[in-house]
């Protein structure tokens, strides 16, 4: 079994997490070096160019793109995959979306939101007592 | 006219908020002599002409004249496009550091703010603080219904000289005891008649629950929150 599921490759979708373009995805095209990739993004803004793998997080996914593929061709696949669709779903992209909405609280939503959790979490306290003085007896 | 060695200067500015660069005597414009009336001569003259006695100097020019400040009229200091009436703001400095405060005017002499608690809610009173010791949220409350008397400026909030009655000599200076700060009536009732209708709108919010404990809670940071890139 392999030990990585994820690998730089040709088609690789790869999420942008740092420098511009920054929170986009885009398509590995061709592999420079070691260090660094060519990468396109025509559906999410992303203009060709190479970029460091450092600044790269790759996702699960896939497309169908052969190698230095134009970015017509890298356009159709990536549209045809869904990708963006099904990035969306992933645990990954809700926790930033998530992320996001925490950065632009304002002072009173996370006060309220304070107040949210420790009513939830009196909730949780309460049936947890219920439930241990039951396994007691 | 003081001599030459201390030239008018036309235009005054604040080296700090509150203190002028020049002092008014350096702006006030030279005296002109009394008016008086003086015989001539010609028939058609009207026999009489009122001539100033000293009529200042010729070159003096007619900016310095009008921008002459009489009084020490300080220039406003600027509100901070954030703060609105009604803005809720976090105090930073002093002894209610970290309240959440509702703000009521911007004072016209000092330019500092008109704070108040309410005082039910916080035990903040109505009180002045300087806006760079605040933090403005985005949070307002209704306060069209507010009035702000106008006895309530900054020399309502001068402090308070206790009396100091000169002890006579070879009295004891300590069998007087100390006089301590008492809040006038006049506060209390401004205090409440203030606070009222803030009670009344924050209690018509529909998030009146939270504003409540909101209101009534202190301001803290917790671990990675760094209030720079934090919204309020």
């Amino acid at each position: 079994m392999p030990v990585y599921k994820r690998l730089v490759e040709v088609g690789r979708v790869a999420f942008i997490a740092k420098g511009k373009d920054q929170g986009k995805l885009a398509t590995i095209v061709n592999v420079i070096d070691g260090n660094h990739v060519l990468v396109d993004g025509p559906s999410s803004g992303v203009s060709r160019g190479s970029r460091n793998l450092k600044d790269l997080q790759l996702t699960k996914f896939k497309t169908n793109v052969r190698v230095g593929q134009r970015t017509k061709g890298v356009k159709k696949a990536f549209d045809e995959g869904k990708v963006a669709d099904k990035f969306s779903q992933t645990k990954w992209a809700k926790n930033i979306v998530n992320k996001q909405k925490r950065a632009n609280l304002t002072d009173f939503e996370r006060f309220k939101l304070m107040r949210a959790k420790q009513l939830r979490n009196r909730l949780v306290r309460v049936e947890l007592a219920k439930l241990r003085k039951a396994a007691k007896h | 006219m003081p001599g030459k060695s201390t030239p008018r200067i036309p235009k005054n500015y604040e080296i700090s908020p509150g203190v002028l660069r020049f002092s008014s005597a350096r702006l006030s414009l030279p005296k002109r002599g009394t008016v008086v009336t003086k015989k001539i001569g010609g028939k058609k003259n009207g026999n009489e002409r009122k001539v100033v006695t000293n009529k200042g100097p010729k070159l003096f020019s007619k900016v310095r004249q009008t921008t002459a400040i009489e009084g020490g009229d300080l220039t406003h200091t600027k509100l901070r496009k954030t703060i609105t009436p009604g803005t809720v703001l976090i105090i930073l400095a002093g002894r209610h550091k970290g309240k959440r405060v509702v703000f009521l005017k911007q004072l016209a002499k000092t330019g500092l703010l008109l704070v108040t608690g309410p005082l039910k809610l916080n035990n903040t009173p109505l009180r002045r603080i300087a806006q760079s010791f605040v933090i403005a949220t985005k949070t307002k409350i209704d306060i069209s219904k507010v009035k702000v008397p106008a006895h309530i400026d900054d020399e309502y909030f001068r402090r308070a000289k206790l009396n100091k009655a000169k002890g006579k000599e070879g009295e004891d200076i300590f069998a007087k005891g100390k006089e301590e700060y008492k809040v006038t009536d006049q506060r209390k009732q401004d205090q409440k008649a203030i606070d009222a209708p803030i009670l009344a709108a924050i209690k018509s919010n529909p998030e009146h629950k939270f504003l409540f404990g909101y209101m009534g809670s202190r301001f803290a940071l917790g671990k990675g929150q760094y209030p720079h890139k934090m919204i309020f």
